[in-house]
């Protein structure tokens, strides 16, 4: 799950990591107040959106740039061409997303800029620190270009952050003066305790600055949360803010399903998250383009899977649907009654291909088999993709 | 021979009382899996199905029925605690079935692990398992697809398991043993653990991998393999069309930043002689080309 930069800043300064203060605002009505809480005479207005490269990014209405600096007075004018408005960003992909909440920020007289992250290294199964010092930069094209630039360190979980990796890390910024060292300890512990008590999977600041004023702030904020974490966290799941979600992803999670939308016409239900991603690669190997990745998971029941349906026909570009389901918890004939019932209540009318294999495969195949409904039936997957492939060309000439 | 577990191997089951632990218990047990034992705390002294004694702790187990091998299906927010209490009791072998383990609490478990005198392999969590066809399947896979033979399989996807090695029965070829590593981004056996295993095992001729996108325990499996491995050995990289930053399903299904992308595995896959089936239905015919029998 991930959260606003707005969000992410409250929980670091609840861990006393110094940020660049502001307020946000969710409708115009809230401008002035906001705009009047911040000190200068210049403002930063930011757009409050999941996806980063919000600078450089593009509003559908020609408007450049999703965070703005920007002269007092004009500030309520730039936070409205925002507010509502789609940005398109390298990491929204081209639908782009909707500005719901604006962010006003104090303008800082910035000395220096570094990169700073904390996220659970999988190949060693230890929390890793990045620490870059070549801040506001893509982090990756700092990793492939001038990778002595970066220092990763490694935290053992069992013991936590120790202080002398805190000295490193400061002596490798040039934090070296002891008042820098003391406001680097701060920073750096406040992160790594935040990460490690509300189950983050990554914490990252870009940039982390030194003011003129010799004070280090984070400029900006963001934060991602470990889903299997989520139920310790109740104040966490209050931050999700469903705006930045598909509707039918959000609709797929309360029936404990995982359904992720995708651009094609060919709608997949599997069971397994890797059986699921390999229909979908199978689907467009054999010329066909997936709609949706949808893992009913193990435990679905027949109610599961007539919502599952009703949320792939709510994909308007869905001309065809794929079942592919090998029961190993999963039984074969729930799936066929959970199909039958299904195509009866949401009365369904696209191409319908169903494959099974696994537990109570016979007693599945022959309820498909006496339902009457009319369906295509696959022995394989590939026979499956093919079947669905040939058909949703075959109607859509 | 096979890997990990044989017709001796002394299961407990660690929340044989659930829905999911019981209706998997009963399974096994049909399979002719020999479970001497089952864990829920507070119900020690009764009996499952009235024959199988369930005790407090995994300790008892051990000490009482000499279990030595621990099968887990308790909760999410409880199967780490599990893990640990397996650990504790010198378990050697440990099977997380359970899916939704916070990464937090895997990072602990696999600290434990490491440390040295750890007398105890974790295999999982969120996996299917591990089966020797015909002898002792511990976990979730559905029995009959399996068949006794030689081909070594190895996967991080359970499903998808299911697939190849239905695939390798219809062809005629059984398999020695068939390891679920599961698809969480920290997990207690890598691909490279599993292969080193069939590598050893002279029951196993031909070993299959299954990975998908995300991480790079593909990468150093092959790796392993082209340096020390002269049995063959066929793959799949489920995910080639996924998009980037998604979390698709497995939490350690994504793609982030420019690694653990499936081109990238793909490639070093048949940098080191192995053959990478191109769709999911040709994994058991990829395997049968490259060894030489199709």
């Amino acid at each position: 799950m991930n959260i606003h930069e707005y969000q992410a800043k409250e929980l670091f300064e609840e861990f006393g990591v110094p940020v660049q203060s502001g307020v946000a605002a969710k409708s115009e009505a809230e401008f002035d107040a906001a705009i009047a809480a911040i000190k200068g005479d210049h403002v930063v207005v930011k757009s409050q959106i999941h996806a980063g490269g919000r600078g450089k990014g593009v509003f559908v209405d020609g408007f450049k740039g999703g965070v703005k600096f920007v002269p007092r007075a004009e500030a309520a004018a730039t936070a409205k061409r925002m507010l509502g408005n789609t940005i398109i960003t390298k990491q929204t992909g081209p639908a782009g997303k909707v500005v719901g909440t604006i962010f006003f920020a104090e303008a800082e007289n910035i000395k220096k800029e570094f990169y700073l992250s904390i996220l659970m290294d999988r190949a060693t199964s230890k929390v890793a620190i990045v620490a870059s010092v070549a801040g506001g930069m893509d982090i990756e094209k700092v990793a492939e270009e001038t990778p002595d630039q970066i220092m990763t360190m490694l935290v053992d979980p069992d013991i936590g952050l120790q202080a002398f990796q805190v000295r490193k890390l400061a002596f490798f910024y040039g934090f070296g003066d002891k008042e820098l060292q003391k406001q680097f300890k701060a920073v750096i512990t406040g992160l790594y305790k935040l990460f490690w008590t509300k189950d983050c999977s990554m914490v990252e600041v870009n940039p982390l600055v030194l003011t003129e004023e010799n004070k280090i702030i984070a400029l900006d904020a963001k934060v991602a949360f470990d889903d299997n974490g989520l139920f310790r966290h109740p104040e966490i799941q209050a931050l999700r803010d469903p705006h930045e979600e598909d509707p039918k992803e959000i609709e797929a999670g309360k029936y404990g399903l995982n359904y992720i939308a995708l651009d094609g016409n060919i709608a997949c239900m599997v069971n397994g998250a890797g059986l699921a991603m390999s229909t979908m690669d199978i689907i467009k190997h054999f010329g066909g383009n997936p709609a949706n990745f949808l893992d009913v998971g193990g435990g679905a029941d027949e109610e599961a899977i007539t919502q599952a349906f009703n949320i792939l026909l709510k994909d308007k570009n869905v001309k065809g649907i794929l079942v592919n389901i090998f029961g190993g918890i999963m039984r074969c004939d729930v799936i066929a009654a959970g199909v039958i019932a299904a195509v009866k209540n949401v009365g369904l009318t696209l191409p319908l291909v169903v494959r099974l294999e696994g537990t109570n495969v016979e007693k599945g195949r022959q309820m498909l088999a006496e339902s009457g409904i009319k369906l295509t039936t696959a022995d394989s997957l590939a026979d499956a993709a093919k079947k669905i492939v040939e058909i949703v060309a075959a109607e859509n000439k | 021979m096979s890997v990990l577990v044989n017709k001796d191997t002394r299961v407990v089951v660690s929340g044989i009382t659930g829905n999911t632990g019981s209706f998997h218990t009963r399974q096994c047990l049909d399979y002719g899996t020999n479970i001497v034992a089952g864990v829920t705390p507070g119900k020690g002294g009764m009996l499952f199905d009235e024959k199988i004694p369930i005790f407090n702790t995994i300790a008892e187990s051990v000490s009482k029925e000499g279990a030595n091998a621990c099968v887990i299906y308790v909760p999410p927010p409880f199967a780490a605690d599990s893990i640990l209490e397996a650990i504790d009791a010198e378990i050697p072998l440990i099977i997380c079935i359970t899916e939704g383990i916070p990464v937090r609490d895997m990072a602990i478990v696999k600290s434990r692990l490491m440390q040295k005198g750890c007398k105890s392999r974790l295999i999982g969590p969120n996996c299917p398992g591990v089966i020797t066809p015909g002898e002792c399947k511990i976990g979730i896979m559905p029995g009959y697809i399996h068949k006794p033979g030689t081909v070594g399989v190895v996967s991080r996807s359970g499903t998808l398991t299911y697939e190849a090695v239905w695939q390798l029965t219809c062809l005629g070829y059984g398999q020695s043993t068939v390891i679920g590593i599961g698809g969480d981004p920290i997990n207690g056996t890598s691909h490279l653990d599993a292969v080193k295993m069939f590598n050893d095992d002279p029951q196993t001729e031909a070993i299959v991998m299954i990975g998908e996108i995300g991480g790079n325990g593909e990468q150093i499996a092959a790796e392993w393999l082209k340096q020390n491995c002269k049995k063959p050995c066929a793959a799949f990289i489920a995910g080639r069309t996924a998009p980037k930053g998604r979390r698709m399903g497995h939490a350690g299904a994504i793609v982030s930043g420019n690694s653990g992308g499936a081109e990238d595995k793909i490639k070093a896959l048949l940098e080191a002689n192995i053959a990478v089936a191109e769709t999911p239905s040709v994994i058991g015919e990829t395997l049968l080309k490259h060894w030489g029998k199709m």
